[in-house]
């Protein structure tokens, strides 16, 4: 008998937070507001007297907090990435998520006994990579990049000392994590070290000819017509122009969603499932937490899950089972 | 401190004998002090040009280059690592990591950490040069105020991207492939169709950003000539040039010559432009603009 998959999910603020608890999270994933988080978006994240009453909230249930501190720390300035660690630590966090080597050296040697977890910022995609994060700085789990198929994460599992957590469902990352400035050519904003992707300040929407031109930066990202939904320009779901044809090169606007992967996923060897998502609102986290404890309880008595049950929370009403299936790449 | 001028490793998937070609010309007639050789963008391109590999080193030490073995940026399979685990027991070459995978294969023995390894701080520096590092190849989106602080505390030689499209993403699925309307598995090698990428445009004709297997680089041309001096005043003396298939022994030239005061800024930003036809320069990410920005 293999243990149920921990269900790791997202809460950008404390109500969201409640409902992922109250809708069957075993851990919540959060962050402090500020760049030290790789969801840094404004009006988002929780302030340290939020975050105490989170983990207090959590832990009174039989959950956890685990905290994302998994941007790269500035050069000539870490304090607010070490205030970020030694706060956590204070806060008794159950875990914190980290990327940058610098920041896993300080957190190892200034808190030891904090549970420490790579984050899928520090693109791990093979068995070297993670057994050197095990080894030298203590790390407990993997994040792993949303760029493995289940078949090659069944090879690593077989290879590592440690736990990994996978993305079930959510944003549906194309390039491996971590290694993609292509945000930071267009507006100058870098993911690894602000925490922000295609960020809202640099979006704009303009009508023209009755259509709908979104642009981030100096950048047309898309163009819609009437009859289409216009989504948000997230530059690598853009709609761009190869071989004089346009197309979604990059990625259809679609989300993440392993619902119907969860045999898969356990007898691939993996620990826990990680929902995406703190940038979403408590409606959708409530909606998506619920289905997927539904999902990993029923997957638990060998029961078959339907895949189809989140359609609508899909972006685009899409989905796409990504990486885990060959046919992606 | 005399500057040390590096070819980077060739990223584009260019025809075997045309490679073996350009690297004998960089050999006996270019300025560069380093060439990094050996592929990072996809491991499905290493076979064509292993024959080729022996006699391009030769040629190259021949020519008084260092030589340094590049890596793959993205490993994801055992094959692929053990092909740089071959490649580390069989030769005495330094290699450059790409990925902490790799890093972590050759601590403990001299090796140059590459520019697709995430260094963004003095801690993840420091703890490197400690594993053994000699020479770091710093991210490409590194602006001046991060490379002040790290020149400052580096004990190992720092590296700066100065001149080529620059390399943003890397992915697992191959969009050459894709806008192909092929599979990676059955991808016919369609990206050996695009010498410098190929064209990714916006829909209202803007070009934007080209694509390279599964890599996704710049439409602009890095070029970071003005800011020489600057650099040199931080102590970063080691400058890479990325090859584009264009005359790259003329590019390594203007940049020595720039670089030994025979000619001005001004003047070699002209000879560069006449080079590097098809796409603008930026240096945005150095004055922590935008990467697709100039900043004169």
């Amino acid at each position: 008998m293999t243990a149920a998959l921990e269900l790791v999910c997202p809460a950008g603020n404390p109500a969201s937070l409640r409902a992922a608890v109250d809708a069957g999270a075993a851990v919540v994933s959060a962050g402090f507001a500020d760049d030290t988080n790789a969801r840094n978006f404004p009006g988002l994240n929780f302030t340290r007297p939020q975050m105490r009453e989170g983990i207090a909230y959590t832990h009174e249930r039989g959950c956890g907090v685990f905290i994302a501190i998994n941007t790269y720390a500035r050069a000539g300035n870490p304090d607010p990435w070490r205030l970020a660690i030694d706060d956590a630590a204070a806060l008794d966090a159950d875990a914190i998520i980290i990327a940058d080597i610098g920041l896993l050296e300080y957190a190892q040697r200034t808190h030891p006994q904090l549970r420490r977890h790579l984050s899928v910022h520090a693109s791990a995609s093979n068995a070297e990579a993670i057994r050197f994060y095990h080894q030298a700085f203590g790390v407990k789990r993997v994040v792993l990049p949303r760029v493995l198929t289940i078949k090659e994460i069944a090879d690593l599992n077989a290879q590592i000392p440690v736990e990994t957590e996978v993305f079930a469902f959510g944003g549906m990352y194309v390039m491996a994590e971590g290694r993609c400035s292509l945000s930071s050519y267009a507006t100058g904003q870098s993911p690894n070290t602000d925490g922000v992707c295609s960020p809202a300040s640099h979006v704009c929407y303009e009508k023209r000819d009755g259509k709908l031109i979104s642009r981030l930066g100096d950048f047309t990202l898309n163009i819609f017509s009437d009859d289409e939904a216009a989504g948000y320009p997230t530059l690598c779901k853009g709609r761009f122009v190869t071989q004089d044809a346009p197309s979604y090169l990059f990625e259809e606007p679609a989300s993440l969603n392993a619902l119907g992967l969860l045999p898969d996923l356990t007898a691939a060897g993996v620990s826990a499932l990680k929902i995406e998502g703190r940038q979403r609102g408590r409606a959708y986290v409530s909606k998506v937490v619920k289905t997927f404890r539904d999902a990993v309880d029923a997957a638990g008595r060998g029961e078959t899950v339907r895949a189809g049950e989140l359609d609508a929370m899909s972006e685009g009403g899409r989905d796409t089972t990504g990486a885990y299936e060959k046919i992606w790449h | 401190m005399t500057q040390s001028l590096s070819l980077g490793p060739v990223l584009f998937h260019w025809d075997a004998e045309t490679k073996r070609d350009f690297y004998y010309r960089i050999a006996d007639e270019s300025p560069f002090d380093t060439v990094y050789v050996g592929e990072v963008v996809c491991s499905k391109r290493v076979p064509f040009f292993t024959p080729y590999m022996q006699e391009v080193l030769e040629r190259l030490q021949r020519g008084e280059k260092q030589v340094i073995f590049s890596t793959l940026a993205l490993i994801m399979s055992k094959p692929e690592m053990e092909q740089i685990i071959e490649l580390s027991e069989n030769t005495n070459l330094l290699i450059e990591a790409n990925d902490i995978g790799t890093a972590a294969l050759l601590s403990g023995q001299p090796h140059v950490i590459g520019p697709f390894v995430n260094v963004y701080n003095e801690g993840t520096l420091e703890y490197l040069a400690n594993k053994g590092a000699v020479r770091i190849s710093l991210p490409w989106e590194l602006p001046s105020e991060s490379l002040t602080a790290l020149a400052k505390s580096a004990t190992a030689e720092l590296e700066v991207q100065v001149f080529g499209r620059i390399p943003l993403a890397i992915s697992a699925r191959c969009y050459h492939a894709r806008a192909h309307g092929l599979h990676k598995s059955k991808c016919q090698f369609v990206c050996a169709d695009d010498l410098n990428g190929m064209n990714v445009d916006t829909l209202d004709g803007k070009s934007f950003l080209a694509v390279n297997g599964c890599q996704t680089l710049s439409h602009t041309i890095c070029n970071l000539l003005s800011e020489l001096d600057g650099l040199q005043r931080l102590g970063i003396n080691t400058f890479r040039i990325w090859p584009q298939a264009i005359d790259m022994v003329a590019v390594g030239q203007t940049f020595r010559e720039v670089l030994d005061g025979a000619i001005t800024v001004m003047e070699g930003r002209e000879k560069l432009a006449e080079h590097a036809y098809f796409a603008p320069f930026s240096n945005g990410f150095f004055h922590a603009e935008e990467g697709a920005a100039y900043v004169a």
